[in-house]
């Protein structure tokens, strides 16, 4: 266990530097210079100021003496300057990680709590016509967009109740979670989606074993089967399909919260990327990195701890 | 005194389709067994014929503006009414789906390209490359579909050619793993020691043999993958990073101040929308009959 756990531990870290060296060398193939859009947007036409803002952001160094102040300032946890509103990177991210992870932990809930129950119904229903509404239901899941289906809600604010919500950070907490409930669930409707499909199939699989059959022998209830037989055994699976989906939920996340005009990292991103803030897009894109190879482990542990037939062994 | 019994022999072989002969028996076959692979079929089908004859199915040109119709409600002249730009929706819609088709299915086949070959490679050389190439893969897979095409778009500029490039390029190692690890185990197979045992060379037995045996979970996967990179390319073009005015883009002319368009003009919100959910629901229902057909071992 202890040296699996070293050797994926650095696995982990060639990944992230990997994807450090990935992302440093795309930003820097953007054509036109980050100099000459700042230049540009100031307003300014002296030659001898479009120096100094090359000199001041560095970019006048050769890149891999670029590339390595960049990773030595994220070892010691110096992200550097935003371009754009040059406060810290560091303080225009952390406060908005919060609010992201907080709705993405609300989707991920919400769709763990109806994919699971549904994907069992559908499996032990088999072929019935609640099957069969219940899979169109997840198929609709995978198949709309998670912008458009945050769009019709926004919609059916506008018919129903005459305006839209609107995030406000000035809110109590209670207030803040109640509005992140409608974009968590525009969100989370493909991940249930997903969830219940695949708890469906891994149900179906398992319902056809001799143990189930012996479990029926013995009397014991179709609940009981179901649900303390059955079920325990095919949400194993369903486990690393979290751990997948989380990769996915960012997408939907950095979508959603932009039609819901959520401050959050997400939509950070895009502003960023729009906006050429190299410093913000290159430290967010580790920062997502980092988490998706984190959570994935955390799955793979998870997931021998849960099942006692799948070891880590050295 | 004896009783026959008319014995059909045939039945069994005619439900298992083995009277199916010509493109149309077979399609009739599968179509009875797949009934919802026939639907999703029907409906990719149909979006294809819009996109190739957009210029006869839609009644205007989507690109010419017209002031006096601008966010004119749906009526007989405009049938999903007009944008901003008194643009008609639905020649716009139609000509939107050859550009998320054609985007889709270049994306779906670069990637297919790449990941075949760096699968089949990975596979069959084995030692460094392999293991090279799998870290590279490690490094595409730890960031999100979205996350890497807006990163690639942001790096390359926005054009079409760069979009189905940034799609390609983040589809290459789910196919590239699927492809290797078939490959590892058709590596073991008879019939690859039996060609060595023939003569043929190493790189013949990986393209004449081992090849065209990883087809079947190429063709799963790939449809699979058409569905999610349609929704990528409409929540690029959504983000305003996608496809690049003036093509008609339904992910950009939903990001077209959509949320202004929700109390004003929702039909503008609610078309694209139907159309983009429309032909990924064809391809889903598509992509489950052609696991079931062609991957014995998750039918249900």
């Amino acid at each position: 266990m202890g040296s699996y756990l070293i050797r994926r531990i650095l696995l982990m870290l060639l990944t992230l530097f990997g994807v450090s060296v990935l992302i440093f060398t795309l930003l820097r193939l953007v054509p036109g210079n980050i100099a000459d859009i700042l230049f540009d947007a100031a307003g300014m036409i002296d030659p001898v100021e479009k120096q100094k803002i090359i000199r001041e952001l560095g970019l006048d160094q050769p890149l891999v003496v670029q590339y390595m102040q960049w990773i030595s300032g994220l070892l010691r946890g110096d992200l550097g300057f935003s371009y754009i509103s040059e406060k810290p990177t560091i303080d225009e991210i952390a406060p908005r990680i919060p609010i992201t992870a907080s709705l993405a932990a609300m989707a991920l809930t919400l769709s763990v709590i109806t994919g699971v129950p549904l994907g069992v119904i559908s499996a032990v229903r088999q072929n019935t016509k609640l099957d069969y509404a219940l899979r169109v239901f997840s198929l609709s899941g995978l198949s709309l967009p998670s912008f458009w289906l945050g769009l019709l809600i926004l919609m059916g604010f506008v018919h129903w109740f005459g305006t839209i919500p609107i995030y406000d950070r000035n809110n109590t907490p209670l207030e803040q979670l109640a509005f992140m409930l409608v974009p968590a669930m525009a969100v989370g409707y493909r991940a249930s989606a997903l969830i219940m499909r695949l708890t469906r199939s891994s149900m179906l699989e398992v319902l056809r074993q001799d143990y189930i059959r012996t479990a029926r022998s013995k009397g014991v209830s179709d609940t009981g089967v179901n649900y303390d037989h059955a079920l325990r055994n095919a949400v194993v699976p369903v486990i690393t399909i979290i751990g997948i989906e989380a990769a996915f939920l960012i997408g939907g996340l950095i979508v959603t919260e932009t039609v819901f005009n959520i401050p959050g990292v997400a939509r950070f991103l895009v502003e960023a990327i729009r906006m050429r803030d190299y410093p913000i897009v290159q430290n967010l894109v580790m920062f997502i990195a980092f988490s998706v190879v984190t959570i994935n482990l955390l799955v793979d542990l998870a997931y021998s701890l849960i099942d006692p037939r799948i070891r880590i062994t050295d | 005194m004896s009783v026959t019994v008319p014995l059909d022999h045939n039945a069994e072989l005619r439900r298992a389709g083995a009277f199916a002969h010509g493109f149309f028996g077979q399609a009739r076959f599968l179509a009875r067994r797949y009934p919802l692979g026939a639907a999703g079929a029907i409906i990719l089908i149909f979006f294809i014929l819009c996109g190739i004859f957009a210029e006869w199915v839609a009644p205007m040109d989507p690109l010419t503006t017209n002031a006096k119709y601008s966010l004119a409600a749906p009526s007989a002249r405009n049938w999903m009414g007009a944008d901003m730009m008194g643009r008609d929706e639905f020649s716009r819609i139609v000509h939107g789906a050859r550009i998320s088709l054609m985007v889709a299915i270049s994306a779906t086949g670069l990637g297919a390209i790449f990941g075949v070959s760096i699968g089949l490679a990975s596979g069959y050389i084995g030692g460094w490359f392999d293991l090279v190439f799998q870290r590279v893969v490690d490094v595409l897979q730890s960031l999100p579909l979205l996350v890497m095409a807006l990163v690639i778009t942001a790096a390359l500029g926005p054009s079409l050619e760069n979009t189905i490039i940034a799609i390609a390029l983040p589809l290459i190692p789910s196919v590239s793993r699927v492809i290797r690890s078939n490959t590892l185990s058709l590596r073991e197979m008879p019939f690859v020691e039996a060609a060595q045992a023939a003569g043929m060379s190493e790189w013949r037995i990986a393209i004449r043999h081992v090849l065209p045996n990883t087809l079947a979970p190429l063709i799963v996967l790939a449809t699979a993958q058409l569905g999610s990179t349609i929704l990528t390319e409409a929540s690029l073009s959504f983000l305003g990073l996608g496809v690049p005015e003036p093509h008609p883009s339904w992910g950009r002319m939903l990001s077209e101040s959509a949320a202004e368009y929700v109390r004003t003009a929702p039909w503008l919100v609610i078309f694209p929308g139907l159309a983009i959910s429309l032909i990924v629901f064809g391809t889903n229902l598509l992509g489950d009959a052609m696991r079931d057909l062609l991957d014995p071992r998750q039918r249900s």
